[in-house]
Formats: structure tokens, sequence, C-alpha cells
């Protein structure tokens, strides 16, 4: 459970920092998709002996360079950040799929193997099975921590913060929106890559069209953390917490019998509630 | 009257791209068959577009992403009630009349939902929509258990989506009925010219006494009332109705509205450049099926296409203030 909720958790950290700046991503499951592909096949084929820690930085800045795309774009051409990351997502998808290659990987190189097997602590369970806390699952609270210090403590983060509540008047203020925007975007890019290297080291296969389909959840579980979708609020831990929550609905779905077909109305369902629950609260503040 | 920028940049588009096409298939890319079946795969994403841009048009974020949800839904929905009640291939046309009424009947009632969370919770449209996308995809797998509902091939029905009538797609003539009708009721009715004014300005609207939640309410009814169309549609096109149907749709309906110049923060829309707009789509997806090109080079050129009209669009917007000054903000009627 804790393995499932590291590369959402990752995608919703990213997810709330773009909705702290006032926008909402869509075009994160192929930022991941293509650093995730896009590294095992260079490793696979280039240069089999790159260390595990340059694979995940490279996976980083790949997926900075991709959100770095959309912040320029958003900026320059003032549309909503929804519409902009939609073409963004066919347009990165379709060079990854285009121009790297279709085929799934299924051997990826023996480093990222063992990345994605070297666990933490190892517990074992009464039946004789033994469950591992895997490393990579310290990307999550390390990456919770790094956004949380990003907001509460240094200038950028204020900003954000600043152009979600309102735009016009954090210009006003002398905030360089265009470095906002592309920060934020950056940021958030770069933690889909991650997501993705992990991604592939957890599965021990690279599928280029892997994480379709995830948006929606993920912004799912952002929004239930109490991120309002029109931007300036939020807050790191509600976004955890929402992650958390949504992981732990999936499973307790399941194990307490409820069949899988009703998982969707019921997380839709909730987002709904969560929604109006925050609008009412937001009503009585403000009379 | 004046020349609507829009329109033409998407009929010289059409042509040329008709244009191109004939000339790299030698001639095929213009035959009777293949226009029928491209206009024959246009109604169902055109609904759904047509059910976008409504909602942009309502301003304040408006967007309406549970269009294809509610369209499975009330596809499967009304399959099973319909199979359940009625005989295919004793009653045809009540079976047809039947599926139809209730697909319209279900996917209005998504879009009233919507409508009535957006306008009265004032919860934002995107947020909303989401949520209501997933309850209708939802909804969908439970009433069907994940299976696909088959419908079966009986005229009228099948007709609907495979018939042609005087060699034009039946689906295809309903299509362009409903941008005609919608036409005219966002131009000459009270509620078209007050909901281009609403996007416009909601502020205005309110202290000059629009009934804003009855406005939002019907927008979002008509585009779930569209989405219960599109749902008749893709059930008379492909005999079976299934709650995963088009995950593509929602991107591609978007794709469709912003291409046809609609703005996405409201007040200005026009349908006919939708349908155009759906078309130049459609051309554009078959030219590269016809040039041999895989599906990935369609993402590609759909992803390239959208961010290619959002620059235009915004830098047109630029000339236009440069070129008459800010009265020029005021919307414009639409047709």
């Amino acid at each position: 459970m804790a393995r499932a909720s590291v590369v959402t958790g990752l995608f919703a950290l990213g997810v709330f920092t773009i909705l702290a700046a006032g926008g909402i991503d869509v075009s994160f499951p192929a930022i991941g998709a293509v650093a995730m592909y896009s590294m095992t096949k260079l490793v696979l084929e280039v240069a089999p002996g790159m260390p595990v820690w340059v694979i995940l930085l490279c996976g980083i800045g790949i997926g900075a360079v991709f959100g770095a795309v959309n912040g320029i774009l958003v900026n320059s051409l003032r549309v909503p950040a929804l519409i902009v990351t939609i073409g963004t997502q066919y347009f990165f998808r379709g060079l990854l799929l285009v121009f790297v290659g279709t085929v799934w990987l299924m051997e990826i190189p023996p480093q990222m193997v063992a990345f994605g097997t070297w666990s933490l602590l190892e517990v074992k369970a009464g039946n004789g099975v033994t469950v591992s806390l895997p490393m990579y699952f310290l990307a999550f609270p390390v990456a919770a921590l790094l956004t949380w210090y990003l907001f509460n403590r240094t200038l950028m983060g204020r900003a954000i913060f600043a152009t979600g509540g309102n735009a016009d008047v954090a210009a006003r203020l002398g905030y360089n929106l265009r470095k906002v925007h592309v920060f934020a975007f950056s940021f958030a890019g770069g933690l889909a890559g991650l997501a993705g290297i992990i991604q592939a080291s957890a599965n021990r296969m690279a599928n280029p069209f892997d994480f379709a389909g995830t948006e929606i959840g993920v912004i799912a579980a952002v929004v239930l953390g109490g991120a309002r979708i029109t931007g300036g609020t939020g807050s790191v831990l509600g976004t955890v917490a929402g992650v958390l929550l949504v992981t732990v609905v999936n499973n307790v779905l399941v194990l307490v019998g409820i069949p899988s077909t009703w998982q969707r109305v019921v997380v839709g369902a909730f987002i709904l509630i969560a929604a109006g629950f925050f609008v009412l609260r937001d009503r009585k503040q403000s009379i | 009257m004046r020349l609507d920028p829009n329109f033409v940049t998407l009929s010289v588009l059409v042509a040329l791209l008709l244009a191109v096409g004939g000339w790299v298939s030698g001639g095929t890319y213009l035959s009777p068959f293949n226009l029928q079946s491209m206009a024959m795969q246009l109604p169902e994403i055109g609904f759904l577009a047509i059910g976008v841009m409504l909602a942009m048009c309502a301003g304040n974020g408006g967007i309406d992403l549970s269009g294809i949800a509610n369209a499975n839904m009330s596809g499967v929905a009304s399959g099973i009630f319909t199979v359940a009640f009625f005989d295919a291939a004793q009653q045809p046309v009540v079976f047809t009349a039947v599926f139809a009424m209730g697909c319209m009947i279900v996917g209005t009632l998504g879009g009233v939902l919507n409508g009535l969370i957006i306008s009265k919770l004032k919860v934002t449209p995107i947020l909303c929509t989401l949520g209501t996308q997933m309850l209708f995809t939802g909804v969908a797998v439970v009433l069907s258990g994940g299976r696909s509902v088959a419908v079966g091939a009986h005229d009228p029905l099948y007709s609907i989506g495979n018939g042609t009538a005087l060699g034009v797609p039946i689906g295809f003539l309903i299509f362009v009925g409903v941008v005609i009708l919608l036409g005219v009721v966002l131009k000459f009715t009270r509620y078209g010219v007050r909901l281009m004014l609403t996007g416009a300005n909601p502020k205005a609207a309110v202290f000059s006494g629009f009934p804003i939640s009855r406005i939002l309410t019907t927008t979002y009814a008509i585009s779930g009332l569209l989405a219960g169309m599109a749902g008749v549609v893709i059930a008379a096109r492909n005999v079976n109705v299934k709650w995963d149907y088009g995950t593509s749709y929602l991107l591609v309906a978007i794709l469709i509205a912003v291409m046809a110049g609609v703005r996405p923060e409201g007040g200005y829309g026009r349908v006919v450049n939708v349908m155009l707009s759906a078309i130049v789509l459609q051309l554009l997806t078959s030219l590269l099926n016809f040039m041999g090109m895989s599906n990935f080079v369609r993402d590609l050129a759909w992803g390239l296409l959208l961010l290619c009209f959002l620059a235009v669009g915004r830098f047109a917007v630029i000339d236009r203030i440069v070129a008459t000054l800010p009265s020029a903000r005021s919307p414009r009627a639409p047709s």
C-alpha cells in the first residue's frame, strides 16, 4: 500500500504546486512516461554502466525541461493551464511514441532493478511472507519535505501562492510571473520525471503507454487534501493526507468487499462531497 | 456583414485539407465513400464539442469534462432498460424511439446535476464536472457490471449511425440540424444572448438581474442533452455501448472547441465554427491515415494543432485590441 502511494504521491505534489500557482496540469502522466521510457532506453542502448543516481537525476532533468515548456507556453499564451497542458499532453506522448519507441521494454538495466528492490527494512509476517519496505518509498516523504520547505520557507513559494491567489496583483507587487510559472511547472515536471523512473524500477519494465488516465485520480487526491482548484491555497500536509486517503479508500473498498465496479462511484462522490464541504466552509468564514 | 476571422480560417483549412487529401491520395480521398465514412464519424464528437463550447461560453472557468462519461452512462442505462422491456426484432421503431428518448433523458438529468452543483453550491465547474465524470463512469460500470451492453443492429436505430439519405449519412444530417437549431437559439433567444453576456461579464450580469443560476443550469442541461444524443449515435454506430468508450474524446472535444475560437474565459463562441473545426480535425485525421501514419503521429499532430491555435488566437486578440481600442471588448452576438 505504501508502495502504491509513492508514484501517486510524487505526481500529487507536482499537481499541488501547479494548483497553488493557479492552474491545472494534466500533462504530468505524459512527462512521467517520457522520462521513464527514454531514460530506460538510453541506459540500455548507450550507457549501460550509468549509476542509478545519475539516472534519477537525468529523469528529473528531462521532466523539468518538459515542465518548463509547459510553463513558458502557459505564460506566453495566457490561456488556462488546463487547455495548454491538454495540448502538451498529446504532444509529449506523441513525441515519445513517434520518435522514441512504442515497444514495452521488459528488460530494464540491472542497476535500476537493484534500486527497485533495495529494501529499507524487512518484516517477516506471521505466515512466512517477507514484507519489505523498499528504499524508493523514501522519495515521497523527502519530496514532500522539499515541497513543504519550498512553500513555507522560500520566497519562490510565497510567489507561487501569490500568483495563484491573484495573478494581476502579484504582477503589480513585482513578482515576475514568467519566472514563477516556469519554476512551478518545472518543479512539477521534475517530480513527474522522478515518479517515472521509480515506476520503471519498481515494476521492472518500461511501458510507454503507462500512466495514461491517472491524471484525474491524482487531481482528485490533491483536491481532497484541501487545495482549492482556483489556486492560492492548500498545504503540503493536506496533499499528503489526500493521497493517503485515496490510496486507503481504494484498498479498503476492496478489502471490505465492495465490488471494484463501485470504486469510481465512491471516489467521484468523494470529490463532489469534498468540494461542497470546502465551499460551505469558505462561505461560513466569509460571513 | 463583417466576416468572422475564425470562420474564414476554418473554411480555408477545410478546403486546403480536401485539396491536399485529393492530391496525396490520387482522388480516393475525395471519393463519396470516404467522404461518407468521415461524415459518419463526425456527429458523436461534434455533439460533445458543442457541449464543451456552451459550458465555456458561460464563463467563470466553465468547462464540461463529464461529456463522454455522460454519453456512455446514458447509452448504458437506456440500453439496459430498453433491451429489458422491448424486443428489438418485434417492434424496432418503438425500440429505437424509447432508446433514444432514454438516452436524452438520462443525459439531460446528468447535465442538470452538473448545473445545480455549479450554480447552487458554487463549486468550480472543472472540479464539479471532474467529480461527475467519475460518478457517471462509475454508474455506467455498476449498471453494466463492466461488460458492454449489446443494443443490436436493428433499423431504424442502426441507420442513424450507418444509413444514408440521398448519399449523406443520417447521423450527419441530425448533427447539422442540431447545429442550426442551436445557432438560432444562441443568436435570437433571450437565453442565448443572456448566456453570452453572463460569460462576458458575470458581475454585470448579476447586477442586471439575470437569473444566473437558471442560465447556468440550462446551459449544462443542454450540454448533457447533447451528450445523450452522442450516446444514441455511439450506440447506433457501434451496436454495443460500453462504459469506457472513447476515453480520448474528452480532450478532443476541448481541442475542437478551442480550435473553433471559443474563448475559454467565456462570452464568445459560434456553433458553426465548432462544426467546421470538428470537420477540420476529422479531415486531418483521415488524411494522416491515408498517408499511412500511425495513430501516434495523429496524437502529436493534435497536440501541436491545439498549441498553434492557442498561439494564433492570442496574437489575433492583440491585433484586435490594437485595432479597435477597448470598446471592441463587448461580446459579439454569435450565430
